[in-house]
């Protein structure tokens, strides 16, 4: 029997009655696809070195840095889009976006939160995400009846092209940790950002962090002091709300000898049927004894079933293991974006420095995801692991893209890396791609990759135990995904767990 | 140092100019039936030019000892006793690229056709016509193989073989260089009709530098077994490419040993178009660095096509003092190909700090219901299991030969004949023996 819709049809199983498919697939698979209805100051339309300027200027920020702007622009002129990837998506017209849009009750800035458009505030909460800080993370069940000291977040709100705030600001500052806007950090402590802004993702890296170094209008700025653990969990949220514009976030965190901080990254935009460009640079910079948790959810407008609209995310995001036993770990869920461009990456200078990436890449419909990760051991003993879970539905074409490079001089340095890949439906594609370079003996790299289906016997074992084959599914890989799930900070956990079944409704027939 | 200024020689090479110079370097063959195959290569050719380093495709090996106008003279080893001299074959013998008949048995063998592109190619119709430069040139797509197509536009000599029923003997294929500074370029064309079945061994250095390319086509249900133990004078530099298709329900095993040589590039493109067919293609591989440069590349490309298919890869390598291995494998599963069993496994010892391994192990699924792994490791030998059998009062030089042998056991259990499995083993022994003093 089949079940027409005016978007597909569906075959239906022996046991599944019709009102299951119809459920199904009336779930409107993207939750967070509303706008803000706020006025909104852009800036003309397209780049130029003029935009270049304005943005600078409207950041208030110095010369050296509008000098440095400058400069990757004359870089990303003569550069070429990368076209390596396994992406196929139109031709950008850089020159038919705004570059800048900030909230037209933002022009005076606020002193504090408190003193933010109530539409605007409410759009983080409708989000679930808390600017007070009273309020915790939505949506964690238990938080109630927990101590508050040990679940606040402090959150640092984008909204297009600008910082609405950062809360907890007071209390991190007594720790001698410094949490605001990377605009804020420019104007107030220039000394940090011009020693290791670009440090890790140099100017003109690739094409499109060039253009973030050129046009990156906020994003979030991070310092922890020697010895220091952060008091609290940071985290910055992006939302995109305005039409046609790009956001270029730029993320600096630099955790000194000996320091420890979590942090949390979250994003989503409305529903468009035009495609929107989202290209963030992250830097992190980790010196002796240090390590950093990056956790990301990302979110994004994924496109319709039919691939109108969504994110075109373009990131740049990598981790310098200056020093002795620094360490980083990158964990992220990457379930929403039209198109993902993403490769998260370790350099392992310092002796005895360890990179881990977590990943959980969930492509449905007509998204396309090309992610990875770099493991570059320069350093002796350094130590990384990679655990990558792809998941393909529908029409969509997930890639996992990786190096694992071992130096000549990175002696007794280990990899390991496990790549797994689940596909759902028979029209969509999964793909590995791992670049191993071993230029050394006493270095050990192993490399494992698998691709399956969801196991017909498993499927079938919990639905014979009553279990809807939609929720069968979503079990079914949440325990495939489990080892990156568990990686993830408890608030984040909970978020990406039911994202995962929510990224895949629709995609069982 | 040196592999700057091979680099710069690459660049200074590569691309339409370095197309152009080769093809007036080898004389157009007279052609009858290759000859549209032969103008299609050479526009082919034209417009991918040759590859350099910044080629994707060519990103861990350097083609430059491919390109260098004048190669340098490598000697032919003198070999005390030919690897399978005492087998009951019947071999064909090429020297320095041309092939010679005295020193080749009768080519009659039952069920067997065999005729040399030299003669019949210049005929106007031959049943290979449907078969010369075809696989190759669907063999470039979705990469570029541009010396694949330079040899199918220039290559004079090679054999063409039918098999209609199955093969009494093992065909060899024996290649004999006798001048130091020789260039061959020759094309096989090998056709086994429904059912058929032959054992192919391939042997020796053709010469100096040297381009091979082997178009094989397998029909329903036919068998083809490839042995390959490649030449082992220090200095050759050969790059070979093995083009197959396999209809329903064939089987091709294809094996290749490796041992010196200072530059090595073996490609194969397996195309596994018809339902329940089985490919295997596995190498041994045993480099020191200290005969010379060695660099040895596998580049592998397996594209399934068609329901319930088995391939595998299986490629082990040794390398030392300064020795370069390189895997580029692709397994691709296009839409439909479901009940896909696909595995693929690279794996390096490297016995010294100078010796290293890249590697680029893919899959391309565009299928769901399919089972398809690549695994790929890189190491030191172990030191636990030396320890162990040093304790036991083995050398610590035979017990590393024993290891090795050990590492290479999954790669030469895909040859199925046993006496030639046993014949492979004896060389490595005796190769590891040799520098065990």
């Amino acid at each position: 029997m089949t079940v027409g819709s005016d978007q597909e049809t569906i075959e239906v199983r022996d046991g599944v009655d019709r009102e299951t498919v119809e459920t199904v697939q009336g779930i409107g698979a993207y939750k967070y696809g509303w706008n803000t209805d706020i006025e909104t100051d852009y800036a003309p339309m397209g780049v130029n070195e003029d935009i270049v300027r304005l943005i600078s200027e409207k950041n208030g920020e110095p010369a050296w840095m509008t000098d440095w702007r400058l400069a990757a622009f004359a870089r990303w002129r003569e550069m070429d889009e990368p076209r390596w990837a396994m992406l196929n998506y139109p031709k950008i017209d850089y020159q038919a976006q705004y570059y800048y849009a900030k909230p037209k009750s933002m022009a005076v800035k606020p002193k504090s939160l408190d003193e933010v458009d109530p539409k605007l505030l409410a759009t983080y909460e409708k989000l679930g995400i808390p600017l007070k800080e009273q309020m915790i993370l939505a949506g964690v069940e238990g938080a109630e009846e927990a101590p508050a000291e040990g679940r606040r977040v402090a959150v640092d709100a984008v909204f297009d092209s600008v910082s609405l705030g950062t809360t907890f600001k007071a209390e991190l500052a007594k720790a001698g940790v410094i949490f605001c806007s990377i605009s804020e950090a420019i104007r107030e402590h220039p000394d940090l950002v011009r020693k290791y802004l670009g440090s890790v993702v140099p100017q003109s890296d690739n094409f499109f962090a060039t253009l973030n170094s050129a046009v990156f209008s906020d994003g979030s700025f991070v310092y922890i002091p020697p010895n220091t653990r952060c008091p609290m969990e940071l985290s910055t949220y992006f939302r995109i709300n305005a039409e046609n514009t790009g956001q270029f976030e730029r993320t600096l965190i630099i955790a000194d000898k000996g320091s420890y901080v979590s942090y949390l990254e979250g994003c989503t935009a409305p529903k468009r049927d035009v495609a929107q460009l989202h290209a963030a640079v992250v830097e992190i910079v980790i010196l002796e004894d240090a390590e950093v948790k990056y956790s990301t959810v990302q979110n994004w407008y994924p496109g319709d079933e039919e691939g109108r609209g969504g994110i075109y995310n373009f990131v740049t995001k990598r981790a310098d293991c200056r020093e002795a036993r620094a360490k980083v770990m990158w964990t992220q869920v990457e379930t929403g974006s039209a198109i993902t461009w993403k490769y998260p990456s370790c350099i392992l200078r310092g002796e005895a420095s360890q990179g881990e990436f977590y990943s959980i890449a969930i492509a449905n419909n007509r998204q396309q995801a090309d992610t990875g990760t770099k493991m570059i051991h320069l350093g002796k003993n350094t130590r990384s692991r990679i655990v990558s879970k792809g998941i393909s539905a529908g029409r969509a074409q997930n890639t996992y893209r990786g190096l694992v490079s071992m130096h000549p001089k990175a002696q007794n340095a280990r990899n390991y890396t496990q790549c797994d890949s689940l596909l759902i439906g028979e029209n969509c594609g999964a793909h590995t791609v791992p670049y191993i370079e071993v230029r050394n003996n006493s270095s050990r790299v192993e490399h494992e990759a698998t691709t399956s289906k969801v196991d017909d016997d498993q499927l079938f074992y919990c639905r014979s135990r009553g279990i809807g084959e939609e929720a069968a599914v979503a079990l079914v890989v949440n325990g495939f995904c489990r080892e990156v799930l568990q990686a993830l900070p408890m608030e984040f956990a909970m978020e990406a767990q039911s994202l995962v079944a929510i990224s895949l409704e629709g995609s069982v027939g | 140092m040196a592999r700057e200024g091979q680099a710069a020689a690459g660049r200074a090479l590569a691309g339409p100019a370095a197309a152009e110079a080769a093809l007036a370097a080898w004389p157009a063959p007279k052609a009858g039936f290759t000859a549209a195959a032969r103008a299609e290569a050479e526009a082919r050719l034209r417009v991918a030019g040759l590859p350099g380093r910044r080629d994707e495709y060519w990103r861990f090996t350097d083609p430059a000892p491919l390109l260098t106008p004048e190669p340098a003279a490598s000697a032919p080893l003198r070999v005390d006793r030919p690897i399978f001299e005492g087998f009951d074959k019947l071999r064909l013998v090429f020297v320095d690229g041309v092939f010679d008949a005295a020193a080749s048995d009768d080519p009659a063998l039952a069920g067997v056709e065999i005729a040399r592109l030299a003669e019949a190619g210049a005929a106007d119709i031959h049943w290979a016509r449907g078969l010369y430069g075809v696989l190759e040139a669907a063999g470039q797509s979705p990469v570029a193989r541009p010396f694949a197509a330079l040899n199918t536009a220039r290559a004079a000599d090679g054999l063409l073989i039918r098999v209609s029923g199955v093969a009494p003997r093992p065909l060899h294929i024996s290649y004999r260089q006798s001048d130091p500074g020789s260039e061959a370029m020759l094309h096989h064309c090998i056709r086994l009709e429904p059912g058929a079945e032959m054992t192919l061994i391939e042997t020796g250095t053709a010469a100096a530098r040297a381009n091979l390319v082997m178009e094989v086509d397998l029909g329903e249900g036919a068998r083809l077994h490839h042995i390959r133990p490649q030449g082992r004078a220090h200095g050759r530099r050969v790059i070979s490419h093995l083009f197959a298709r396999l209809g329903a329900a064939a089987r091709l095993k294809s094996f290749t040993l490796s041992m010196n040589g200072a530059f090595t590039r073996n490609e194969a493109v397996i195309d596994i178009a018809g339902d329940h067919a089985v490919a295997h293609v596995a190498g041994a591989t045993l480099g020191d660095g200290a005969d010379g440069r060695f660099v040895h590349d596998d580049t592998v490309f397996v594209s399934h096509g068609a329901v319930g298919c088995e391939s595998r890869q299986v490629f082990k390598k040794v390398l030392k003092n300064g020795a370069t291995g390189v895997f580029q494998g692709k397994i691709l599963v296009r839409p439909g190909a479901q009940k896909t069993d696909g595995y693929q496994i690279s794996q390096a010892l490297l016995l010294d700090e100078d010796s290293q391994f890249l590697a680029k192990p893919e899959l391309e699924i565009y299928a769901d219901d399919v089972k398809c792994s690549h695994g790929s490791t890189t190491g030191a030998i172990d030191e636990t299991a030396l320890f162990y059998l040093r304790s036991r009062g083995v050398t610590r030089a035979q017990a590393v030969s024993l290891l090795v042998l050990s590492f290479l056991a999954d790669a030469i259990a895909e040859i199925e004949d046993a006496a030639l499995a046993a014949e492979v083993v004896a060389r490595l022994e005796d190769w590891l023996a040799r520098r065990e003093a």
